[in-house]
């Protein structure tokens, strides 16, 4: 069952189209990344997706309601991190919870447990009575996560959670949102981090100047661009590139104190290696082998549809 | 739509206001210590009759303290980025709206409700129809809640700008409302009158204490109420469009 269903969404900002006929569909139990660069289009997307923002054309359905006839319905099954993970600085951690478990009905008793044991499991509980405004910018998201997660959602919309934390709040946010789909929740999350979303992700939207350019799992998307492979040669000696070319090898790029060295013949690549430092009297440290990465994946993908 | 799940959102929205927005500083000066000051300039050291002026005095209150919570609620989330999360949370603009209007009713509501508790058991004034007094006191709150909340909807991100255009708007409609001047006794300027808000519901207020207001109780009500209509429809289709448009 398709849990989040947008068909032909658009929007456009004077002469901009920010997003331009976009149409996908996640299924229930999904984790869907949401991959752009920046001023690609996820965030309006996201904002239309959850009722923020409304379309110049096209419909959005959450759970079969449509967003936009049936607004307050279609919010009751879903949870929103908004970028920058804003909650109220004026109220305390707490009352944050409290009065968003509030909103959506659940009662005095079933609010109060829900909010502990969410304080208890984001390491919060010893500043649930402290004003939002004292908080660091990773205690701030990890309210956020609190307040879209505290009804339990049958879907949660996520946009960015992870810029600018760091690496344990990050963690955290990722443990959270892993923690939620095996409890059930579909969760879409927008990111430009495209490790964040090999790691997390069962399929990947590639959204790039307003349209998705791709929609598969990370491994398939990966795989549909592995044309070339790549080996990743260090040798003891400094050596210039150019003498590292010969017959199996296409092209050839430092990385750091090694090459990284293209080819669509491995095999041949290697003993073409062995050879040059053979010939040059050099002594190869490592050689390794490897597949195009999601990133180059995704360069691929948006510098062709460019 | 679900019309109880509607009145849930109204409701949560007002209490998020009532507990964030109350405090605020601007609230407090605007909405309370600015008509007391405004009143003390007034009176003191002038041959008044109090009577005569409290009824002024009340509108005054409930006009500041009503409109003064609403111009700062959508500037500030959207400065804050809270908006966003609000509009997220199973509520629709048609909510928000009224939540905001009615935090700010309240407010006034109650504060006016207290001055004219206060000024009327230490100065021993007159009630001649008390049914006046709380159409005035229910009608005017939510009337200038009203305006507080339509003024608050241009898309901006900076609340002191929308607080120094609602005191631009605010300030002189005090003038021309029969709050210094009794509606009876302006004469030929009796006219510019008509085309404040706030007339009608200082008269309304005369109505309730001297029992010689210059409409009929009923005239005032009415306008107040078409105008509750006028600055609520107002504040939504601006709101509508900033959520079209993406402000």
């Amino acid at each position: 069952m398709d849990v989040i269903e947008a068909r032909n969404l658009k929007k456009a900002f004077g002469p901009v189209n920010a997003v331009d006929n976009v149409s996908l569909c996640v299924k229930e139990g999904e984790i869907f990344g949401f991959l752009g660069q920046n001023g690609a289009g996820k965030t309006t997307t996201i904002r239309m997706l959850t009722g923020v923002l409304i379309p110049d054309a096209g419909t959005v359905k959450i759970c079969g309601m449509d967003i936009l006839q049936e607004p307050l319905e279609a919010k009751m099954h879903m949870g929103v991190i908004p970028e920058n993970g804003t909650v109220y600085a004026d109220l305390t951690a707490e009352k944050n919870i409290l009065w968003t478990a509030k909103c959506y009905g659940m009662d005095k008793k079933s609010r109060e447990e829900k909010a502990q044991e969410i304080l208890e499991r984001l390491g919060l509980e010893s500043r649930k009575d402290d004003l939002v405004r004292t908080f660091s910018k990773g205690m701030r998201q990890r309210i956020s996560i609190a307040c879209a997660i505290v009804h339990s959602p049958q879907v949660l919309f996520l946009d960015e959670p992870t810029t600018g934390l760091d690496v344990l709040s990050r963690r955290l946010v990722i443990d959270t949102v892993r923690h939620l789909n095996q409890e059930g929740s579909t969760v879409l999350i927008t990111t430009h981090n495209i490790e964040e979303a090999n790691a997390l992700c069962s399929r990947i939207g590639v959204i790039h100047k307003g349209k998705i350019i791709g929609i598969n799992s990370p491994e398939k998307i990966r795989k549909e661009y592995d044309t070339s492979g790549f080996l990743e040669v260090s040798f003891a000696q400094w050596i210039s590139g150019s003498i590292l070319v010969a017959g199996g090898i296409s092209r050839v790029e430092p990385l750091g104190d090694k090459w990284r060295v293209y080819t669509d013949d491995t095999d041949r690549a290697i003993k073409d290696l062995v050879h040059i430092a053979e010939q040059n009297n050099l002594k190869i440290i490592s050689i390794a082998t490897s597949t195009p990465s999601l990133e180059q994946a995704f360069i691929e993908m948006t510098e062709g549809a460019s | 739509m679900n019309l109880s799940r509607f009145t849930w959102s109204v409701l949560m929205v007002t209490e998020k206001n009532m507990r964030i927005y109350y405090y605020k500083g601007s609230v407090v000066i605007f909405g309370l210590l600015f008509p007391f000051i405004m009143f003390l300039t007034f009176f003191i050291g002038r041959d008044l009759d109090l009577v005569l002026f409290f009824p002024g005095f009340l509108g005054m209150m409930l006009f500041f303290s009503a409109s003064s919570t609403g111009p700062l609620i959508t500037p500030w989330e959207k400065r804050e980025k809270t908006y966003e999360r609000l509009v997220s949370l199973p509520v629709v603009i048609g909510s928000i709206i009224l939540g905001d209007i009615l935090s700010g009713a309240v407010f006034g509501f109650i504060i006016t409700t207290l001055v004219w508790l206060v000024g009327s058991s230490l100065l021993h004034l007159p009630l001649a129809d008390p049914v006046a007094l709380i159409a005035a006191l229910l009608l005017g709150s939510l009337a200038f809640a009203s305006l507080g909340t339509l003024l608050s909807s241009p898309a901006t991100d900076t609340p002191s700008n929308i607080m120094m255009f609602s005191n631009l708007v605010r300030l002189p409609l005090i003038f021309v409302s029969g709050i210094f001047i009794p509606l009876s006794q302006l004469g030929d300027w009796a006219w510019t009158n008509l085309l404040s808000p706030l007339t009608y519901l200082v008269d309304l207020f005369h109505t309730a204490i001297t029992g010689d207001g210059v409409y009929s109780p009923i005239i005032d009500s009415a306008v107040l109420l078409i105008i509750i209509l006028i600055f609520g429809m107002g504040a939504k289709t601006i709101q509508q469009y900033n959520l079209h448009s993406g402000r």
